[in-house]
């Protein structure tokens, strides 16, 4: 109890300053050491509290290995929770568990400082996706980089022996990338999960009881992770757990952890580890974005899918919605926000407190649950977390009184009322200040498609204005052929092209118009990658651009790059033309060449304020210094709606 | 020819600006008051009455000018007088003009906009005041439409004036703002209704003064001020730095096509303030001994720039180029909320212009009145509300209306 506290305490004092490259290998040697010196209980915490404040490693492990540690123990609120009343009495286990808990991790420093070496390189190629992913401060600090086993490890992409069924299906599966799976050979993938699943299930248990920890507690660790280690069952059952954890923790403490941002989403450091979708391995990521999680591509999906029988707390609703986010058929932030929310919406009603919890509490678990959970499937926009937040103290703002069945409808409605005013009155209110901003004779020009921009087109078409429309375009998505079609099937004459060919046409241009994922409080629009060229082309002719976007996607944070936040897209659609064999020219290279490139498929870019001239939003047209007046000013009245 | 010397213009300017309307321009805006269908119908839709206004107030007038306003002086001085007093005594009185059955907005707006000191937009707040005094409505929301109606009509007779339709717009939600309203009686909520109104409209007069006195920590000694056309914010703020015996020195522009720059150069002048007189293409030249802009503005925009006399955003331009401050002096009432985008985004105020000569028909003339400023070629705006970046204007309007 005593050493978790203090474990507990310490990071916060740790987060501050600098650390220097070595400081993370050498760190958790003497740690790992310590135990076997001192007197067991108080192990952790003397060795920790004589770092010295240089030797920081980054917060980001910290956290995370407190989310480890807790994780491990069933902790009123946490996700897994749900399962537990079968287990008798629920307070009764979790104090045990928690005295249990800090000596075995003990048991596992030991292990591992004596001879874990071996099986602890191995953990970590197993897990060497999550390594990478877990990696910001590749990016950023570019001396932790330098560490040779992280690097080692990132790039140990050889598929393991010890490596999971199901992932080496992924990794040949992954070939043909986008390539649909036949229906025989998903099934066929679905049967050896299944058997791996079942497998690694009856051993779960085995250790589970002999280790006398409730039978409830293995099922808390993510299958996949189970799946994996063929060693951890030579070692004696009662120490397995433990060995689990500390072998993750002292990997951990071992790697240069990801720097935790301050911006990143809370449950993003806990969520690894009750990841649910396997992490693809990292492989040819630029350097500068080595922090980004990588992409998922769809070839996950039948993975997915096979487990959507086992994954009991994940609503179907959330589930169908987090898939369609992985297959990527749900793409633009207004959709995805709205699913997301008609997904809760759904889950809220199909929702009953369990027994001896409360509402308030449990759901707000709950829903976090389901943000992990779509956050694995394709990292959230910063208007989905707005909504998130806004259902969240909408839920802690319910009134005691409230019985289930009118909290339940309370809550449906407030999501209706969101989706409506804050979304669909909201594009109403943008159509008709934008409108104004069209005059006869003008040329528009729009940059991919965005939902909004493509309304606007289409209304002020409706009002008779006289006007054409260049589309610009750019490679992967091509999503502005869609919104070329729609805009050319209601009769606007349009010109289209490609990103490239901006500058061409841009002299001819007397409005842009463009949509935005977000727009930060300092005025950067955070917006589909190309958006920043497009807005400083305009610049340079003196264009002025429009950017359309809903109040609600506005986000108090301050960014300057588009390096920091970001998200990756899948590196092969960038590499290779479907159905194109002539043209594939990175098709046919060796491992070793293909070692010396780097490909990097960005979503996202932040297009800096001085080339925005005017937002249009629901509160009227803005300048982008005014951002953070609505943000600020609204804010409180948008989550106490 | 002494008689057209600016001074002897000017001073004759004065002294009949108090005995007649100084345009026949504004004449013939005023004189068909009695129907009021007519008077909802600007005369000319296409010559903007606020620049006409301006011209008549501000501008060193011509000859011409000058015999057609002796000629109008026989005629106009008793009428004039009548119309001042009018209204002057409406508002003070208190609901006399409630007996009068064909009150008109305009009207009662008209005859204060020919104080040449009264703002516009405090005229508009004045005679929507007067609307409130003159209504016969039983409740609250009869008066509201009432004053919603007057205002509408207000800002449609002259559509080009900023600052009448952003007068307007406040007013309305300064006044009809208030949750006292819903606890009282209809009379008593009426009377707090005229009562804010005063206290907007004297808090709209004195928007100057303060203006002024925040303004005063920007002139420095020895400095050379660049003004453009005629501001009486300006001038005010001058005056008060000539007051506080400040030396400065100052740069007028002409102002053409009226010629308000030749104004404020007397006005100057009689204050004692070195001046020296640009033409309005000599402002380049004469860029690098200046240390500061200072203008006015006819309405400041919710980017944060500015909507003025033509020929600022070039002054702007130009010292932003030498990297010299422009500073504008604007007072609250202003602040519209409009959003250029560029120069031909907002409604045409046109003006007549003389070029002297007559110009071929198939010469096209660009009769524009004002051209917009944008944000990030100001530096500081004076305001009554303080001293503001252009990016607070925003802020405030936000704070203001929504």
């Amino acid at each position: 109890m005593d050493a978790r506290r203090m474990s507990r305490a310490v990071p916060r004092v740790r987060q501050v300053g600098f650390f220097t490259p070595n400081t993370p290998v050498q760190q958790p040697r003497p740690q790992s050491a310590a135990p076997s010196s001192e007197s067991p209980p108080l192990s952790d915490s003397p060795a920790s509290n004589s770092l010295s404040p240089v030797m920081i490693p980054p917060p980001r492990h910290l956290s995370d290995n407190l989310g480890g540690r807790t994780a491990a123990v069933p902790v009123p609120g946490r996700e897994n929770s749900g399962e537990l009343p079968t287990v008798g009495s629920y307070n009764l286990s979790e104090s045990v568990l928690w005295l249990d808990s800090p000596p075995r991790s003990r048991i596992g420093d030991e292990e591992l400082s004596e001879g874990a070496e071996s099986s602890l390189g191995w953990y970590r190629r197993s897990n060497s996706a999550k390594f990478a992913s877990s990696l910001p401060s590749g990016g950023f600090n570019l001396s932790t980089v330098k560490h040779p086993e992280s690097v080692a490890a990132v790039e140990a992409k050889n598929p393991l022996p010890g490596k999971s069924e199901a992932q080496k299906e992924q990794a040949s599966s992954s070939k043909p990338l986008k390539a649909k799976t036949t229906k025989a050979e998903r099934r066929a993938l679905q049967e050896s999960q299944r058997a791996a699943k079942a497998a690694s299930k009856a051993e779960a248990n085995k250790s589970g009881t002999a280790g006398g920890a409730p039978s409830s507690k293995p099922m808390k660790q993510p299958p996949l992770k189970k799946d994996g280690p063929p060693v951890a069952s030579s070692i004696a059952a009662s120490e397995r757990i433990g060995v689990d954890r500390s072998v993750e923790k002292e990997r951990k403490k071992d790697l240069p952890p990801p720097r935790k941002q301050f911006d990143d989403e809370s449950p993003g450091g806990r969520a690894k580890r009750r990841s649910v979708l396997n992490q693809p391995e990292a492989r040819n990521r630029v350097e500068l974005f080595r922090h980004l999680p990588p992409h998922k591509n769809g070839t996950q999906l039948p993975y997915l899918q096979s487990k959507f029988f086992e994954l009991h707390e994940k609503h179907p609703a959330v589930y169908k919605v987090g898939l369609q986010y992985l297959a990527g058929d749900l793409s633009g932030g207004n959709a995805r926000c709205i699913a997301m929310l008609q997904a809760f919406q759904e889950a809220i009603r199909d929702y009953s407190t369990p027994p001896e919890k409360t509402l308030t509490r449990d759901l707000t678990s709950k829903i976090g649950g389901f943000v992990s959970f779509l956050i694995e499937c394709r990292p959230l926009s910063m208007s989905m977390g707005n909504a998130i937040r806004f259902l969240k103290s909408r839920i802690a703002r319910l009134p005691l009184t409230l019985s289930e069945s009118e909290a339940k409808t309370t809550l449906c409605s407030d999501i209706d009322r969101f989706i409506n005013e804050k979304i669909v009155l909201a594009d109403k209110v943008i159509l008709r200040h934008a409108a104004t901003k069209i005059r006869d004779g003008d040329v528009l020009l729009t940059y991919g498609s965005s939902c909004v921009v493509e309304m606007i087109l289409l209304y002020a078409h409706e009002l008779g204005k006289q006007f054409r429309v260049v589309v610009v375009d750019s490679h992967p998505i091509l999503e502005g052929q869609k919104l070329l079609r729609r805009l050319v099937v209601k009769g606007l004459s349009c010109i289209y092209t490609q990103l490239n060919a901006i500058s061409y046409v841009m002299h001819e241009v007397t409005r842009v118009f463009l949509g935005a994922s977000s727009i930060f409080s300092n005025g950067t629009v955070y917006s589909m990658v190309g958006t920043a060229s497009v807005a400083m082309v305009a610049h340079a002719f003196r264009v002025p651009v429009l950017v359309c976007c809903e109040a609600y996607k506005f986000h108090e944070r301050v960014q300057l790059d588009s390096i920091c936040f970001n998200e990756l897209g899948d590196p092969d659609a960038i590499s290779k033309v479907p159905g194109r064999v002539d043209v594939n020219f990175l098709d046919n290279l060796t491992d070793k060449q293909k070692e010396n490139l780097e490909l990097l498929n960005l979503k996202y870019d932040a297009t800096p304020s001085d080339y925005i001239s005017v937002i249009v939003t629901d509160y009227g047209m803005i300048p982008p210094t005014s951002v953070p007046v609505i943000v600020r000013e609204y804010r409180k009245e948008y989550l106490l709606i | 020819m002494w008689w057209r010397s600016a001074s002897f213009i000017l001073d004759r300017q004065q002294e009949q600006n108090t005995n007649l309307p100084p345009n026949p321009e504004s004449l013939l805006l005023s004189s068909p008051p009695p129907s009021m269908a007519d008077s909802l119908q600007n005369p000319k839709p296409d010559i903007s009455a606020y620049y006409q206004t301006r011209a008549a107030h501000h501008a060193v007038v011509t000859n011409d000018w000058l015999a057609q306003a002796q000629a109008a002086v026989s005629v106009q001085t008793n009428d004039d007088v009548s119309s001042g007093s009018d209204g002057r005594v409406a508002p003070t009185g208190g609901g006399t003009g409630g007996d009068n059955k064909t009150f008109s907005v305009i009207d009662e707006f008209n005859s204060w906009r020919k104080q040449p000191d009264l703002a516009e937009a405090v005229a508009a707040i004045r005679a929507l005041a007067a609307v409130i005094r003159a209504s016969q409505a039983t409740t609250m929301m009869e008066l509201e439409i009432e004053l919603k109606k007057a205002s509408d009509s207000l800002k449609a007779w002259d559509a080009t004036s900023i600052s009448l339709t952003a007068g307007c717009d406040l007013f309305m939600r300064y006044v009809t703002r208030t949750s006292a309203l819903e606890y009282e009686d209809f009379n008593s909520a009426r009377y707090r209704l005229i009562e804010r109104a005063e206290k907007f409209g004297e808090i709209s007069y004195k928007a100057r003064r303060i203006i002024a006195m925040l303004s005063q920590d920007f002139i420095f000694d020895g400095c050379t001020i660049l003004v453009h056309g005629f501001s009486r914010v300006v001038l005010e703020v001058l005056k008060t730095a000539a007051q506080n015996k400040k030396n400065f020195r100052v740069f007028c522009t002409e102002g053409r096509p009226d010629r308000t720059g030749l104004r404020l150069s007397n006005e100057l002048a009689k204050l004692d303030v070195p001046v020296k007189l640009l033409i309005d293409s000599a402002v380049a030249y004469t860029m690098d001994e200046v240390d500061m802009v200072l203008v006015g503005a006819d309405g400041v925009v919710e980017s944060g720039g500015i909507i003025n006399m033509m020929g600022t955003y070039q002054i702007a331009l130009v010292s932003h180029s030498m990297n010299k401050p422009v500073y504008v002096a604007a007072e609250s009432y202003k602040f519209a909320r409009l959003y250029p985008l560029d120069q031909k985004d907002m409604g045409p105020a046109l003006r007549t212009i003389d070029f002297g000569v007559p110009i071929p028909s198939k010469v096209e003339v660009e009769k524009s009145a004002r051209d917009y400023t944008p944000p990030q070629y100001l530096t500081l705006l004076f305001t009554d509300l303080g001293v503001l970046t252009p990016s607070v204007v925003s802020d405030e309007l936000i704070q203001l209306y929504l």
